[in-house]
Parts: C-alpha cells; sequence; structure tokens
C-alpha cells in the first residue's frame, strides 16, 4: 500500500477522527476553481505527511504542504485527537547556537503555487501531552486551521524515527 | 503551479515533486531527464516501467510494486539479494501485524520505485532502485499469531540425512527478500525496512547473495555456483501456463494464498577444498551435466533433454545413477519448482580459505507436494552429496500482492 494522506475540504472545522486502521482510503476531492469563495482549505494538498512513534509527551508531523490557488495560505494553528495541544514549530538558532525550536506565532505562510516541507530539524506541527501511545502504523488526524476561517485535515501514517529531537524552547523557557 | 494541478491530484507526481525538493533536481543520480521520463511514464500508466528518452544506466529500473502477485518471484532475477528473517516480539498481535505490513508495504512501495520512504533519512540513497524488489513471507506463527490457517507445508522441512542444520540459519516468522542489481541498493532497502520493524520483531538471519552482476551476461543466462556448475536449467520459463501452474497453484492453500505460493531457502554449504581435489570428468559425472554449457552429458546444448537411456561402449549409463540430474528429476511433471537461488561467499574461519555455499531459494505452490519429493530423492542418494552439506533451512507462505489500496498481507489479516 502506498499511504497516502487524504486531503479534505471543510469548512467548518470538524471534529477530526482517528481513522481506522483501513484508512488509506478516500480520494481527494476536486477543488472547486471558482475563485472568491474558494476557501483556502481547497487549496492545499499535504504529501508524504508522517507522524512520530512516541510512548507520552511530544511528538511531530512532517511533509510537504503545497498550496495550488492563487492566493497565500496562512496555518494559524492545528489541532488532532491525538494529543490535546498542538503547535506550529520553527527551528532556529537560539543566542548559544544551538538549533531549538520554536513556536512560530505568525504561523505558516504557503505561498500561492507553492508549498513548505515540514521537515525534521525545519518547521513542523509538534504534538504536547499525547493522549495515548502513537504506535507505529497507527494513523493519525490532523486538521490545520486556516486564516480565513477554513481547515484541512490530512491523515498521516506513524513511524518510528530516532531523530527529530531538538531542543524544545516553550513559551515559558525564554 | 500548472492549472493541471487544480484538477485531480496526482500522488505521483507531487512525490516526484517532493523529491526535486528535497534532492535539488538533477543533482541527485537521477537527473532532470530521468525525472521528466518517469514523470511521462506515470503520466503514460501505472504499470509499465516504460522509461523513453535517457539513461545510459540501468539503475533507474523499475520493477512494478502493485500487482496480483509479489514481485521478486517470476521476476528475472537480479544480481544481488539479500534474504532477511525477522522473530516478532511478544505481544505482537494481529492488530500489530496488520500495523506492521501497512508500514512496510508502504516502505516497499516507495523504494521500489526509486522513492524515498517516508523519514526516511538517508533519501538520496533511494533514487537507485535497480530493479529492486521487496517480496515478504509469512511463517507458520505469522499466520498464528493472525489467527489464519496455515497451508499445511507452513512448517519445517522433515528430517534429512545429509542436514547439519545450524539454528543461527533455520526458521523465522516473516521473511523479507530484498533484491535488486545493485547492493548499495539493498543496503539501504534492508536498512530502512528494519528500522522500519523493530518495534514489531527482531533480526533473526540475514543472508545476502550474488549472481554475476547486471549487465556482465546475457540476460535470461542461467546462473552459476561456486563449483563452476549451471544451476537451475530445468526451472519453468516465467509467462508459460507451466510456470503458473508450479508456481501460483492451484494448490490445495487457503483462500489467503491465492495469488501467493510456498518459498524455501537451504543454506547450503558447499566444500570448495575437496571439490578441488575431483578433476573434471568426476564433476560432470556427479552433476550429470558438462561443466562448459550445462548440457546433459547426452546433449550439446545447456537445454537439451537428459537421455537417462543412452550407454556408454561399457554398457554403464551416460548419465550415472547416482548424478544430481537424474535424482533431481522425476517422472511426476507436476514434482517441480521454481528456483531462484543466488550464491554466498562468507569469511572463512579457522585455517579454512573458503566458506562459501549457495542459497538455494525454491518457489512452488506446495512445497510437500514439489519440494519435499525432490529432496527426499537427493537425500537417498546423489553424488553430490559428499561435497555439499544443507545447514540452514526454512519455509515461508509468499502472500498475494496487493493493490495500491492495499497491503502485502491483507487477505490474511
Amino acid at each position: 500500500m502506498k499511504i497516502t494522506s487524504t486531503p479534505t475540504r471543510l469548512v467548518v472545522a470538524a471534529a477530526a477522527l482517528l481513522l481506522t486502521l483501513s484508512g488509506c482510503a478516500g480520494t481527494a476531492e476536486t477543488p472547486a476553481p471558482a475563485a472568491d469563495t474558494t476557501p483556502e482549505g481547497s487549496s492545499l494538498t499535504m504529501t508524504d505527511a508522517w507522524v512520530k512513534a512516541a510512548d507520552s509527551g511530544m511528538s511531530g508531523a512532517f511533509g510537504l504542504l503545497e498550496n495550488s490557488g492563487a492566493e497565500d495560505v496562512t496555518v494559524t494553528s492545528a489541532g488532532s485527537p491525538a494529543a490535546p495541544m498542538l503547535e506550529l514549530h520553527e527551528t532556529v538558532a537560539n543566542d548559544a547556537g544551538d538549533m531549538i525550536m520554536q513556536k512560530k506565532e505568525d504561523g505558516f505562510v504557503i505561498p500561492a503555487g507553492g508549498s513548505i516541507e515540514l521537515a525534521p530539524g525545519g518547521n513542523h506541527i509538534m504534538f504536547m501531552g499525547l493522549a495515548a501511545p502513537l504506535a507505529a502504523g497507527d494513523d493519525v488526524t490532523v486538521t490545520l486551521n486556516l486564516s480565513d476561517g477554513s481547515s484541512f485535515v490530512f491523515t498521516a501514517p506513524v513511524k518510528d524515527y530516532t531523530g527529530a529531537n531538538e531542543t524544545y524552547e516553550g513559551g515559558n523557557a525564554k | 503551479m500548472s492549472d493541471g494541478r487544480q484538477e485531480q491530484p496526482d500522488p505521483a507526481r507531487r512525490r516526484l515533486s517532493r523529491r526535486h525538493l528535497l534532492l535539488g533536481g538533477a543533482a541527485a543520480g537521477i537527473g532532470a531527464a530521468g525525472a521528466v521520463a518517469l514523470d511521462l511514464a506515470v503520466k503514460a500508466g501505472a504499470a509499465a516501467p516504460a522509461r523513453t528518452a535517457e539513461p545510459m544506466v540501468s539503475g533507474s529500473d523499475t520493477v512494478p510494486f502493485f500487482g496480483a502477485h509479489q514481485a521478486g518471484v517470476d521476476t528475472a532475477p537480479q544480481a544481488h539479494a539479500s534474504f532477511v528473517a525477522l522473530v516478532l516480539r511478544d505481544g505482537v498481535d494481529r492488530a500489530g501485524l496488520r500495523r506492521m505490513m501497512r508500514i512496510l508495504t508502504d516502505d516497499a512501495a516507495r523504494l521500489t520505485q526509486g522513492d524515498a520512504a517516508l523519514a526516511d533519512s538517508e533519501p538520496e540513497l533511494a533514487v537507485v532502485p535497480a530493479r529492486l524488489t521487496v517480496t515478504f513471507g509469512f511463517g507458520a506463527a505469522l499466520v498464528a499469531r493472525a489467527a489464519g490457517t496455515a497451508p499445511g507445508w507452513l512448517k519445517p522441512l522433515p528430517a534429512f540425512t545429509v542436514d547439519r542444520l545450524e539454528p543461527a540459519w533455520t526458521g523465522g516468522d516473516l521473511l523479507l527478500q530484498i533484491a535488486a542489481d545493485d547492493p548499495m541498493t539493498i543496503a539501504h532497502a534492508t536498512r530502512m525496512l528494519l528500522k522500519d520493524v523493530r518495534s514489531f520483531a527482531s533480526v533473526h538471519w540475514v543472508q545476502p547473495g550474488f549472481r554475476r552482476s547486471a549487465g556482465s551476461e546475457k540476460p535470461g543466462t542461467t546462473m552459476r555456483n561456486l563449483f563452476g556448475q549451471v544451476d537451475g536449467t530445468a526451472n519453468p520459463v516465467v509467462g508459460t501456463d507451466d510456470f503458473s501452474a508450479l508456481v501460483w497453484g492451484p494448490a490445495d492453500n487457503p483462500a489467503w494464498l491465492t495469488g501467493g505460493t510456498g518459498f524455501v531457502l537451504r543454506r547450503i554449504s558447499m566444500d570448495l577444498d575437496k571439490w578441488d581435489k575431483l578433476d573434471r570428468s568426476g564433476r560432470e559425472s556427479a552433476v550429470g551435466r558438462t561443466l562448459a554449457t550445462g548440457a546433459p552429458l547426452t546433449g550439446t546444448r545447456e537445454k537439451d533433454v537428459p537421455d537417462f537411456a543412452a550407454t556408454t561402449a561399457l554398457g554403464f549409463p551416460v548419465i550415472p545413477e547416482y548424478s544430481h540430474l537424474r535424482r533431481a528429476r522425476s517422472e511426476d511433471r507436476s514434482q517441480r519448482i521454481h528456483r531462484r537461488g543466488y550464491n554466498y561467499d562468507d569469511t572463512p574461519t579457522g585455517t579454512a580459505v573458503s566458506n562459501s555455499g549457495l542459497l538455494f531459494v525454491s518457489f512452488q505452490a506446495d512445497v510437500d507436494a514439489q519440494f519435499v519429493p525432490i529432496q527426499q530423492r537427493l537425500d537417498t542418494l546423489d553424488l553430490l552429496n559428499q561435497w555439499i552439506t544443507p545447514i540452514g533451512s526454512a519455509v515461508f507462505a509468499i502472500p498475494p500482492g496487493c493493490a495500491a489500496d492495499g497491503f502485502i498481507g491483507d487477505t490474511l489479516l
């Protein structure tokens, strides 16, 4: 099986559900070409998404977010049944020169016709306080909330991965 | 980007674009022109590995992953293979097996097409598929964990008198046969698959093997083993009804195995030092074939049908009664197998200068009905037994292939 993400056009942020294990089904809905009424979420695609396995605590989601629309799309926040808190993170050098993760307050901007790569050591979606262990081969559903009020949902498989261990400097650290 | 993107999203194209992003396009060894050719192939349709222009190298050749049967069985043998047996960890249940096979299938589907696996930490090593195939096999213990029905033959082979089996080379719950024309590709694919399987299973044995390098000789040439013998001449011809019946059945197998087959690996140590003491005519008598061409001693070409009735001037059979050729052959045409073995050449120990042999690999729909009678005849009498010793043995069920929205083993799990 090729595990593919399942982009779903949702104008209202629906409660995301953990898909069953069979869940690589579902085809992408064809975005409507109409200009003014097109929600940002329908311009996005997520490719090669995956989530790092973890027994507890923190994890991260990665993949390639592409925007096929004519307008920039801004991801303002993210949610998932897998964890009560998700944050949009970037990895930057701190004053000491160490690479650290920090919250990206202004969100991820995916330029019109462009893409951003979410990758270990770079931009990523951080899971905090996992609700349950994320085991390899599970599916995790993530909802990205966008600046126009629409949202974009993708499903990603969990994979064992020993990287992605950047130091996190949260809101209280500085 | 393009208008086409607003129509039907094409995961393959998008993955390719990711590859460009990750690898900086032309820098990665596949080259921009190769990538364009691949892109065209993707547009043209899924199955054919149709390359248009480009490559002067064979590293971009791919074998389709999805289909009714798993690849790596009727695929023309690649130059290199690594056989890996794993033992399931305690507590991995049916749901765990399902998660395991989904992940491994996804890895294999990507890597065999020259794409990095998800979370591949060395994606640059994935871009030379070199006809990579990954074939999965299930042992009896795995089928039991899945609460499935095992075929009657999915168990250790009967004990043969020639066997000197070592536990370190015997058995296993899950088989990975990873084969490609490039050993670098195999190393990366193996590493990736084993990283993803380690929370479910641990490595029991790894057996790498080799044939002639890709392009060294005419495609389709029967391989030679390290005794110098042409080895595997009697194989059924891929694509024929004969092959299909022998390998895919029908056989008395459980329904989940429809489209699958049986797998036997025998690690056969070959005593090259002892073989050195045998002159050429003795070597040819032992096997019943000439060393030069592999022709039966009654013929001139490899594929000539042996004449077992032919006698020498002294009245002895030209193909001796004790020869491997005569002993391996059955009057019953259903007692045949599809061989797909490899040579091994390990580090010698002690004062020896060789530690070599054959990874005897055969595919057959029913191991008990096809492989076992042959081995029983060879066990009873085969002059070659003086120089060869089976030191490892394993039997696996090879489940059928899967569709792009399925996974290997989905008929069982």
